[in-house]
């Protein structure tokens, strides 16, 4: 039973890459510029094919009959009897969406969801129709093999059983060996799988058969020839004959022209073990007529034959699959390395040692070292965002398909690498933000004729490295965010007191408010009370931020800002109230000291800050963690001006600063638990632990108190 | 409950004892991954009262518990003296603070008696058992499911 659950698991581990081929071909096909390289087609149909396959084993019936009828189609192209057209590809687009959600199924063990699925083979099965001529999928078109059928006419095969020498038939010779039957193989099952793939004429050799009472199960005495009608397609007949590869011999023939076109000859293909890994078609042995009765002879081998090539998709860089924990493991003690590191330097500082000693040099080429290591394990993280992408464009073809919006989407920069965990857990906010901008942000086809747009929405999602940080942007073109009606909206919900004065940024900021809903009818897209402010929350878990920009008329992006991994991050060391805290470098604009910047004090306690024209409201940390304080009051050490993602700026005030480095994040949330104002905790080089400040939150709470404060005061 | 309960064969089990103010208090043996000096913590901020803090435990964080001050016997002020149990239940690794470890002891069935419910206090709810000594000895178990901080309910 384990061993069977862990095929299944198996299966579905490859139906994931296969469906990434799948999904990659498709597009391949579907881009403007495309050629509609056969090959890729070939790619494609191998990798529906391949599910089904395995589909089959596990006694997957919906899945299976899908795949077939998916598989059907694209053999159609592959024989060039459909024509690749963007109709056809929307389709098979659709398909391949319906295939991963029948794989999804198999995998929880949910029910198919048929409803779709029977909508799109119907769909499919009319595609074939329109092929015209022979409909039938069992008939299967094969590999435009560089090969030209020959007649053999003057060759003499050495054959047992008779055959028309002029047969251009394949031949597969089949014979069992001692363990067939005992390990639960049925020849007549192979031979039925043939006839589906297309006419067999079976002849059975009795030549050696014993009366049943000597009968040796095992030793099988059956040999049969098999001979088909046409040429089957060498993926089709592994898999016809994967699982008893190591238990029957099996010959296949095919009729064949030599490369110099003087003689004919049979190729021989044998199976090779799946270990091998090996292109059946890179075992072609050149044999004789002559020798094709004696068993296959470990013959020469000869250049491939050109097609050969093409049958096998483009060489992947080998890898392996590694579980996650290992890999977390392993940064976890590159983490260690780290704060050892540190821990060493402070000793050796404080020991009084000359920098040029030695000792110090060493540390700083160890401090190198796991600099490259630690990068270099980032790095079996990092993962393009190609996957993510990919799920989008599906995620778009089911919102246009339920909003009736004409839209298409355009990715940019899907190789961009970011951590694993990043981008898992990018899935839920951006595929909420494509809906989003696909439900509210374009509008309907007669809005953008009259004001001249093409009827044809396009979103547009990209990603790129820019300092450290990804960024994503999810952007439309669409009408713009609607500023006056976002604002009445807030207000009728009371989400912001009427008359209060906001900059349009603050406006467009008020789409974040949970409880804000823009679209006065709720859509089964999006406007189901989750919202924007999922989104945020979302991303800000992941130690980014969302922001927003609109233009009128022209569209709005919403643009993420990501840390590219969630283990580390360059931080700036603070010391305030006798703590010590860790605030994060992209998030600091500038540092001042007290003594240039212009302090004024608003009220009892509000102080601002005046910094080129522009007032900062300052922020005393000690004040917000209650902390006893270490300076008298009217004094702080230094004010580090921060960014909130809303664009607004707060001056921090600290005791000092007392360095800036890379810190190892350690999350607090599994051991105690979230606290306000805190992101995560990291260890010091002293080895105590210091926690890491979450400048947005802080910037929020204080402004929270003061919003209530004046409520207060109004109230 | 399941702390002191999990009885192995014979019905015998292990605890370790320790001090709280004149009180003495038990654990079951199993739950406890390490005893260490009282180290100095870095305080969370905003958080309960019987939270001393948190501490690096070989590169993980992890919170302190003033038992003291969790069971309502009166904040500690730590010393050297003072010990961190490390514990854990489930996935979650906590430190509790405590006087001096005073001996594991091996407990037999006959000595484990339910909590009389006539007392109401703070500490009633983390109890869930006493267990006496021939000698005279009386030790609280901890409920420790009760004591650490809930993770679920945590101060958003």
């Amino acid at each position: 039973m384990a061993g069977l659950d862990e095929l299944r698991l198996t299966f579905f581990q490859e139906c994931e890459d296969l469906l990434d081929r799948l999904g990659d071909g498709l597009r391949e096909l579907s881009a403007p510029d495309s050629t509609h390289e056969i090959e890729t087609v070939h790619a494609v149909f191998r990798a529906v094919h391949s599910i089904k396959g395995g589909a089959a084993a596990f006694g997957l019936d919906a899945l299976v009959e899908f795949a077939h009828r998916f598989e059907t189609v694209l053999d159609g192209m592959r024989s060039e009897r459909l024509a690749i057209s963007d109709a056809l590809l929307g389709v098979l687009l659709r398909a391949g969406d319906v295939l991963a959600d029948l794989v999804a199924a198999a995998r929880e063990g949910d029910e198919p969801p048929i409803e779709r699925s029977s909508r799109l083979a119907a769909e499919l099965d009319s595609l074939v129709d329109q092929s015209g001529g022979d409909t039938s999928s069992e008939e299967i078109t094969f590999e435009p093999l560089t090969i030209s059928f020959e007649p053999l006419a003057d060759l003499t095969f050495d054959q047992p059983v008779g055959e028309s020498p002029d047969d251009d038939r394949c031949r597969i010779e089949l014979s069992l060996k001692g363990d067939f039957y005992e390990l639960g193989h049925e020849p007549a099952g192979l031979i039925r799988a043939l006839q589906k793939i297309c006419h067999t004429e079976v002849q059975a050799d009795l030549t050696q058969i014993v009366p049943l009472a000597s009968f040796d199960p095992h030793n099988p005495m059956l040999r049969w020839t098999l001979l088909l009608a046409a040429e089957p397609d060498p993926d089709t007949l592994s898999a016809v004959f994967e699982f008893v590869e190591d238990c029957a011999e099996i010959r296949v023939m095919t009729p064949i022209q030599v490369p110099d076109g003087s003689k004919s000859a049979t190729d021989e293909l044998r199976l090779s073990s799946p270990s091998e890994q090996l292109p059946i078609l890179q075992t072609f042995q050149p044999e004789t007529a002559q020798n094709l009765g004696l068993k296959a002879s470990p013959g020469l081998s000869v250049p491939k034959p050109s097609a050969a090539e093409n049958v096998h998709s483009l060489p992947t860089p080998a890898t392996i699959r590694v579980n996650l924990d290992r890999v977390d493991r392993l940064i976890n003690l590159i983490g260690e390395l780290v704060i050892m590191e540190a821990m060493l330097s402070q000793v050796i500082a404080s020991a009084g040692l000359q920098s040029n000693t030695e000792v110090a040099s060493g540390l700083d080429r160890i401090r190198q070292l796991a600099g490259e290591i630690q990068e270099s394990v980032m790095a079996i993280r990092a993962q393009p965002l190609r996957p993510v992408f990919q799920r989008m464009e599906r995620i778009m073809r089911d919102v246009t398909e339920a909003t009736g919006k004409n839209a298409r989407l355009v990715t940019v920069g899907e190789s961009t690498e970011v951590d694993k965990t990043v981008i898992e857990r990018l899935v839920d906010p951006l595929t909420h933000m494509i809906r989003n901008s696909v439900d509210h942000g374009l509008e309907d086809a007669d809005t953008r004729k009259a004001v001249g747009k093409p009827a044809l929405g396009t979103i547009t999602l990209s990603a790129a490295h820019r300092s450290g940080r990804v960024i994503i942007e999810v952007s439309d073109d669409g009408g713009g965010i609607n500023r006056s009606k976002v604002r009445d909206i807030a207000e009728s919900k009371g989400l912001i007191p009427a008359g209060t004065s906001l900059s349009p940024q603050e406006i467009d900021n008020l789409l974040f408010l949970p409880g804000f809903s823009s679209k006065t009818e709720v859509s089964s897209i999006s406007g189901r009370g989750v919202g924007l402010d999922v989104v945020r929350r979302e991303i800000q878990t992941l130690g980014g931020r969302v922001s927003i920009a609109s233009v009128e008329g022209a569209g709005t992006t919403f643009t993420i800002a990501l840390p590219l991994t969630l283990a580390v991050l360059e931080g700036m060391i603070l010391e305030f109230g006798g703590e010590t805290m860790v605030l994060p470098l992209s998030s600091i604009v500038e540092t001042l000291s007290p003594a240039s910047a212009n302090i004024h004090t608003l009220g009892r306690s509000g102080r601002v800050m005046s910094n080129r024209g522009e007032l900062i409201p300052i922020i005393d940390l000690t004040e917000v963690f209650n902390l006893p304080r270490q300076l008298a009051d009217d004094q702080c050490g230094v004010l580090i001006v921060v960014e909130a993602e809303t664009g607004s700026r707060a001056a921090l005030a600290v005791d000092l600063i007392r360095d800036q480095r890379q810190v190892v994040i350690k999350s607090i949330e599994d051991n105690y638990g979230a606290v306000p104002g805190i992101s995560a905790a990291t260890i010091l080089g002293d080895g105590r632990v210091a926690l890491i400040l979450d400048p947005e939150e802080v910037v929020n709470f204080s402004r929270t108190d003061q919003q209530q404060v004046s409520l207060q005061r109004k109230g | 409950m399941q702390n002191i309960m999990t009885d192995v064969e014979d019905g015998t089990h292990e605890v370790v004892s320790f001090k709280l103010g004149d009180q003495d208090f038990c654990i079951e043996i199993g739950l406890v991954r390490e005893i260490r000096g009282w180290t100095p913590t870095t305080v969370i901020p905003h958080s309960q009262d019987y939270i001393k803090g948190i501490i690096n435990l070989r590169g993980s964080v992890v919170a302190v518990v003033d038992l003291a001050a969790r069971l309502g016997l009166g904040v500690t002020v730590p010393s050297p003296r003072h010990v961190i149990i490390i514990v854990s239940l489930g996935k979650q690794t906590v430190g509790l603070l405590a006087e001096v470890v005073s001996d594991i002891l091996t407990v037999t069935p006959d000595m484990v008696k339910s909590v009389p419910d006539q007392i109401a206090d703070q500490a009633r709810d983390f109890i869930t058992c006493i267990l006496t000594f021939p000698n005279g000895l009386i030790l609280r178990g901890l409920d420790l499911s009760h004591v650490l901080p809930d993770i679920e309910v945590s101060p958003a």
